[in-house]
């Protein structure tokens, strides 16, 4: 019950008025996507509080979205379109209005689409419009599309779409209210922030038991009950000990293997053969089992089978052999035994025993059931849900190690192994998850780019073998990322760590233009800072630039801003439309599918155009298909609102699931309904469709859920999706590799891709560690994003800078001791790249080979509008200075299977730094000087005083 | 000198539970943004944009490691000898608060009805004094305004009639991601908060001191990080059989 405002007589008023009016709408403080009301007085922001209604944060709000009022009026917005005048990087511009600045755009990109369109090279950073910019991509006729995915964490949303349909990410969660064991791989904070941190509140309060594995004991490591420290890069090696331990000991939960994953499954043993470890299929295509009923081969897609797990059978005059027994055989090796892996993993043999034991105490013994009856995909009734309950969660840490894809497929192996996913207490798909493993289509461009002509579907997709990959008839490279070639063939999100790079060296060809959305190429989204600045500037003999045009679109004045010919300046969050699309990134929970919209709950004050507007109406100028009537006229000249509530996908499938139809009575499939984003603004800017509730678990094999997500236009068919222990098209790479098929690898990958394309989990050494001599680079380097920064974000932001200006490398005080090194020291971290200075700090929470520090914290002096002696610019550092994105040998420092960047495998050394250079980073990077309109934040930030002036 | 209360109505604070506090700073900017325009406006912030960049705050996180086989939560099983704790520090709302009795004008003042220690700028003349008292570095000086500043315990939220019921409270607690947070009248026996204290063995932040502080924190619970009691040990034996006999088991799909 509400209190009471006593009689105080103290002169203070308890209730003032706090807004003229509340607005709902979407943060994007980070990547987590959390419904705000932003509380309006006078046409300024009062407050933005967390929506109690949304299903992201219901009514929370993180350290981050809460200084949200200082990211929009931060003094670092661009205000007009600029035009370079100077050389690039001197960030001399001159203010030019939108007209000239997309006449310039539409010439050079008009250019480009009638000779050869795959000269542009078009690349989103921290894009939440992904859906959009790659359909525009397609229609433009380019391949050459990408968001970050491949910096960020492709190895595994790839993975796990491979393995189980679905991924960790923020596409899957723990079931919070009934796991009873938590194993937390890493993280990415901005994935996920605000449901991870309500999770593990709720996690505590109930008193289940959380393991955070993680080379730095902080973050959610802090309030774990145990802290595993493992050496970067070998959690793979720790699960597989997990597995052996499991496998061991008959602690593994074969009616799910049976029913729900591909174990039972018949895997061809004929080497030398084409279908050399291909799964024996019948005439239809099924993949076959061993029916131990009828002693013979029988589909395995049948109910009504009972399948053998071992042995071998005779399956059309070939050896074949149960997925099972190949998975079984591999792990119980002893090289996977504890004492194996003990060393190379930092924990001790005895603990992962007993993680295993816990693993396997939780999940058997401590099995629950939810009273909820149930249809399965076969039609057969089951009166209640069985779970095992064992939850996990895996992010970056994982994911930015080139042996990444691997590791995360181990971690769903352990997962399937124990019963847990989408059971009660398990891991949950979020909708549209599970998806077909992999799910459709492949990706677009295999003709390669035509004049004038659509590409024929979206540049990213899913790759089955080599026929799918994009060569050209030479074997050359169709994309500039060299994404889906023989160096990173399933490269689901592309490669924009490689785009520069290979641009400059005109390998596999030259562009004209990089197209840049929201991406800090010329600082913190690159590895080889330095590198990548050069090559922006680089020219050929005749004084050209290797890159002829950079056109970029930003809010803010980054450091990339200094390099780009042309700027396209973005609005802030606040100002904008946007939607949260099922398409693109879902923001559902594990018994929804939601969405959600961006509403302006201010107008800007500058000349600045929303990125997603201004790419419509570049589309239409461009006159691309999709864009334009027939009669040339502009197809959404309403702009971005006009796209999102009218384009269809596919007939009834648009950028929005709620209220479709005329009246606004369907969801996931309708007819655009002109009243829809009104229809999301009176529900507080998001749309939550429930899934039914005897279909909220178990639903890759749920005939509910099924049926309910091709309703929604989630499946194509509403079939059972299994699970894939066993990754068949792991095995088509490796048997080209061996020789089989038309699609052949050149030499030099050969053996690569018979080493790296196992159909099972495997474990090898990170690529840049095992290129030096670890004798002289001893350490790990890495880093962790600090919950209260978002990427370069954080730091222009007048409060958020206040908790961290400066990032310190911490380092394990004996580690530290071993080189004469003391806190506060300033040392150098030295890598085969190149080196960087850092003041150290102190601990005891860290593994003992690893350093680490935050992301993003250090800036180019001068960018931002932080003032030349700002502690980010002359005292903070980033570790992408250290971190090479070739290795050694010249390729891309990627995993090889998906071409994630691999910017966690950098081994290091630290040395202190001479006593005269114990001050500050020495940064000799330069200043940059603000373009037109961009002037330094004030010294005394009184924010706030007006509005208690009014209340007085 | 400013006297207090014989006693006070009500003992309104806040419940802090160190065991969930991930140190994500929700609390600490959350309730930067609300008191800046809210009634001690504004929390002015120098050299903003620069070196030296020094705001008010009325409640900052801290994170320390705590070493040794006494530190709160860490345990010889624990692959680490130390834990990180995240330590969230704001007004505490004192019962026999210093900071008011030293206030020279009766700036500094404990309320009787709810017992939120609150500074009336008016009469404050900036001698820094109630800061120098309070051992908790709770206050917080307005070197632009030349006025002290503190935590209200959101005393324009808690009772505003122009917000929602359940949005009645401060902003720290409205916003806490992990719930680490709580608010209510810790003099009530009955109120949630008296209850969670009880039940976790709240304490009170150096009582040695002899503030009586109204604000407990709640130490973190014991580390679960041994198998279970009840799981023979070790349960990982190899099966009966071996690998091969428990795989033959018959199985429908």
């Amino acid at each position: 019950m509400a209190l009471v405002a006593p009689r105080e007589n103290d002169g203070v008023n308890t209730s003032p008025t706090v807004a003229d009016e509340v607005k709902t709408t979407t943060c994007y403080m980070c990547a987590c996507r959390c419904g705000i009301k932003v509380h309006l007085r006078d046409g300024q922001v009062r407050y933005i509080q967390g929506n109690r209604d949304h299903p992201v944060n219901k009514g929370v709000l993180c350290g981050k979205g809460s200084a949200g009022i200082m990211q929009h009026y931060s003094p670092a917005r661009l205000r007009k379109p600029l035009k370079r005048v100077g050389e690039r990087g001197a960030s001399e511009f001159a203010e030019i209005e939108w007209d000239e600045a997309l006449e310039i755009a539409t010439t050079w990109l008009g250019d480009i689409r009638k000779t050869d369109p795959k000269k542009l090279a078009f690349f989103t950073g921290r894009d939440q419009s992904q859906s959009l910019t790659g359909w525009w991509a397609n229609q433009f006729g380019t391949p050459n599309y990408a968001a970050h995915g491949g910096f960020c964490s492709v190895n595994m949303a790839t993975a796990g779409i491979y393995t189980i349909g679905g991924s960790f990410w923020e596409f899957g969660e723990p079931d919070w209210a009934h796991t009873k064991y938590f194993m937390m791989f890493g993280v990415a904070e901005d994935h996920d922030s605000n449901p991870i941190k309500i999770g593990l509140g709720k996690l505590k309060a109930r008193g289940a038991k959380f393991v955070s594995v993680n080379p730095a004991q902080t973050g959610y490591s802090a309030i774990a009950d145990e802290w595993l420290g493992v050496r970067p890069g070998t959690d793979g090696l720790f699960v597989l000990a997990l597995v052996h331990e499991l496998l061991k000991a008959g602690k593994v939960d074969l009616d799910y293997l049976v029913k729900y994953t591909n174990a039972p499954w018949l895997v061809v043993q004929a080497p030398g053969s084409a279908d050399d470890g291909l799964i024996a299929r019948d005439d239809q295509g099924n993949p076959l089992c061993w029916d131990k009923t009828t002693n013979a081969a029988a589909s395995a897609l049948r109910a009504d089978v009972t399948p053998a797990l071992r042995g071998a059978f005779d399956v059309n005059g070939k050896k074949a052999v149960p997925a099972f027994e190949l998975m079984a055989a591999r792990y119980l090796d002893d090289a996977y035994a504890p004492e194996a892996v003990a060393a190379r993993c930092g924990i001790s043999a005895a603990t992962i025993k007993r993680i295993a034991a816990e693993l396997a105490h939780a999940a058997f013994q401590e099995t629950i059931e939810l009273p909820i009856a149930w249809t399965d995909w076969a039609g057969r009734k089951h009166d209640k849900m069985v779970g095992r309950p064992v939850a996990m969660h895996a992010m970056r840490g994982i994911s930015a190690h080139s042996n990444g894809f691997h590791t995360c497929r181990a971690i769903h192996l352990l997962q399937m192994l124990l019963g847990t996913i989408d059971v009660p207490g398990g891991f949950r798909y979020k909708p549209p998850f599970p998806r077909p493993t992999p799910p459709g289509p492949k990706p677009a461009g295999k003709a390669g780019a035509k004049p004038n002509t659509p590409l024929g579907g979206i540049p990213l997709g899913f790759v089955t073998g080599p026929e799918d990959l994009l060569l050209d008839e030479a074997g050359r490279a169709i994309r500039i990322d060299k994404a889906y070639t023989w160096e990173h063939p399933i490269a689901s999100h592309g490669l924009m760590h490689m785009v520069i790079a290979n641009a400059v060296k005109g390998d596999p060809y030259p562009i004209d233009t990089l197209f840049l959305y929201m991406a800090n190429m010329a600082w913190n989204s690159s590895m080889n800072t330095r590198a990548t600045i050069d090559m922006l500037t680089a020219k050929d003999e005749s004084g050209a630039y290797k890159i002829p045009h950079i056109i970029y679109s930003d809010a803010y004045f980054s450091e990339t801003v200094a390099y780009a010919d042309l700027i396209l300046p973005d609005t802030t969050y606040l100002e904008r439309w946007d939607c949260i699309s099922l398409m693109d990134r879902p923001i559902s929970d594990a018994e929804a599918a939601s969405d959600a919209i961006r509403q302006p709950v201010l107008q800007p004050d500058r000349d600045v155009r929303s990125f997603q507007a201004v790419l419509l109406d570049l589309g239409a100028r461009l006159k691309l298909p999709g864009l334009v009537n027939d009669d040339g006229t502009p197809k959404y000249p309403g702009g971005y609102t006009d796209y999102i509530v009218n384009h269809e996908r596919a007939p009834g499938i648009g950028p929005l699931a709620g209220w479709r139809g005329p009246d606004g009575a369907q969801q996931g499939r309708g007819n655009p309904n002109p009243k829809q984003l009104q229809a999301y603004i009176d529900n507080g800017c998001f749309w939550r469709g429930e899934i039914p509730h005897e279909a909220h678990y178990f639903k890759m094999a749920n005939a509910t859920y099924l049926n309910w997500a091709h309703g929604m236009g989630f499946l194509p068919k509403p079939e059972q999706i299994v699970l894939q222990i066993y990754c068949e098209p792991l095995q088509k790479f490796r048997n080209a590799a061996r020789g089989a098929g038309p699609v052949q690898p050149p030499e030099k990958d050969r053996a690569r891709i018979d080493a790296y394309f196992d159909p099972l989990p495997i474990w090898y050494a990170p690529f840049d560690e095992a290129a030096v001599d670890t004798t002289e680079y001893p350490l790990h380097a890495l880093t962790q994003r600090p919950m209260h920064h978002y990427h370069s974000w954080g730091s222009q932001n007048a409060w958020l800078r206040q908790i961290t200006a400066q990032n310190r490398l911490f380092m394990h005080r004996d580690t530290a001791a071993a080189r004469n090194i003391n806190d506060d020291d300033w040392v150098w971290i030295t890598s085969r790249a190149g080196r960087v200075k850092a003041q150290v700090k102190l601990v005891d929470g860290v593994n003992r080979d690893t350093v680490w520090t935050w992301n993003a914290i250090g800036k180019r002096k001068g960018a931002w509008a932080l003032a030349p002696n700002a502690p980010e610019a002359t005292r903070a550092f980033l570790l992408n200075h250290v971190i090479s994105e070739h290795l050694p040998d010249g390729r891309s420092n990627s995993d090889p299977i998906t071409g994630q960047a691999a910017w966690f495998d950098v081994r290091v050394k630290v040395e202190r730094a001479a006593d005269h250079e114990q001050n500050d980073a020495s940064h000799d990077f330069g200043e940059l000087h603000p373009p037109p309109g961009i002037t330094p934040g004030p010294d005394v930030l009184q924010y706030g005083k007006s509005f208690r002036e009014a209340a007085e | 000198m400013t006297s207090l209360p014989a006693k006070t109505e009500k003992k309104l604070g806040l419940v802090i539970d160190l065991d969930t506090c991930v140190g994500c700073q929700a609390c600490v900017t959350n309730c930067k943004q609300w008191n800046t325009g809210g009634h001690m406006a504004p929390l002015t912030d120098l050299n903003a944009y620069a070196a030296e960049a020094d705001g008010v705050w009325f409640n900052r996180v801290h994170t320390y490691e705590v070493t040794g086989s006494t530190a709160c939560g860490a345990s010889p099983a624990r692959n680490s000898s130390s834990r990180t704790m995240h330590f969230p520090r704001s007004c505490l709302h004192c019962e026999k608060p210093d900071c008011v009795t030293v206030c020279p004008t009766g700036a500094s003042y404990k309320r009787e009805s709810d017992g939120i220690v609150l500074v009336n700028e008016d009469k404050c003349i900036g001698c820094k004094l109630c800061s120098w008292a309070c051992p908790y570095g709770a206050r917080e000086f307005d070197v632009f305004e030349g006025v002290m500043k503190k935590c209200t315990l959101c005393v324009d939220r808690i009772y505003n009639e122009n917000l929602a019921e359940e949005d009645r409270v401060p902003a720290c607690v409205l916003t806490c991601p992990t719930s680490a947070r709580h608010f209510g009248d810790l003099g009530d026996p009955n109120s949630n908060v008296s209850k969670l204290v009880a039940a976790r063995g709240g304490v009170d932040l150096m009582p040695e001191m002899g503030y009586a502080p109204t604000n407990k924190y709640l130490p973190p619970r014991a580390r679960k990080d041994t198998a279970p009691a009840a799981m023979p040990a070790p349960e990982l034996a190899p099966a009966p059989g071996g690998f091969l006999g428990w795989v033959d088991k018959l199985l429908s799909r």
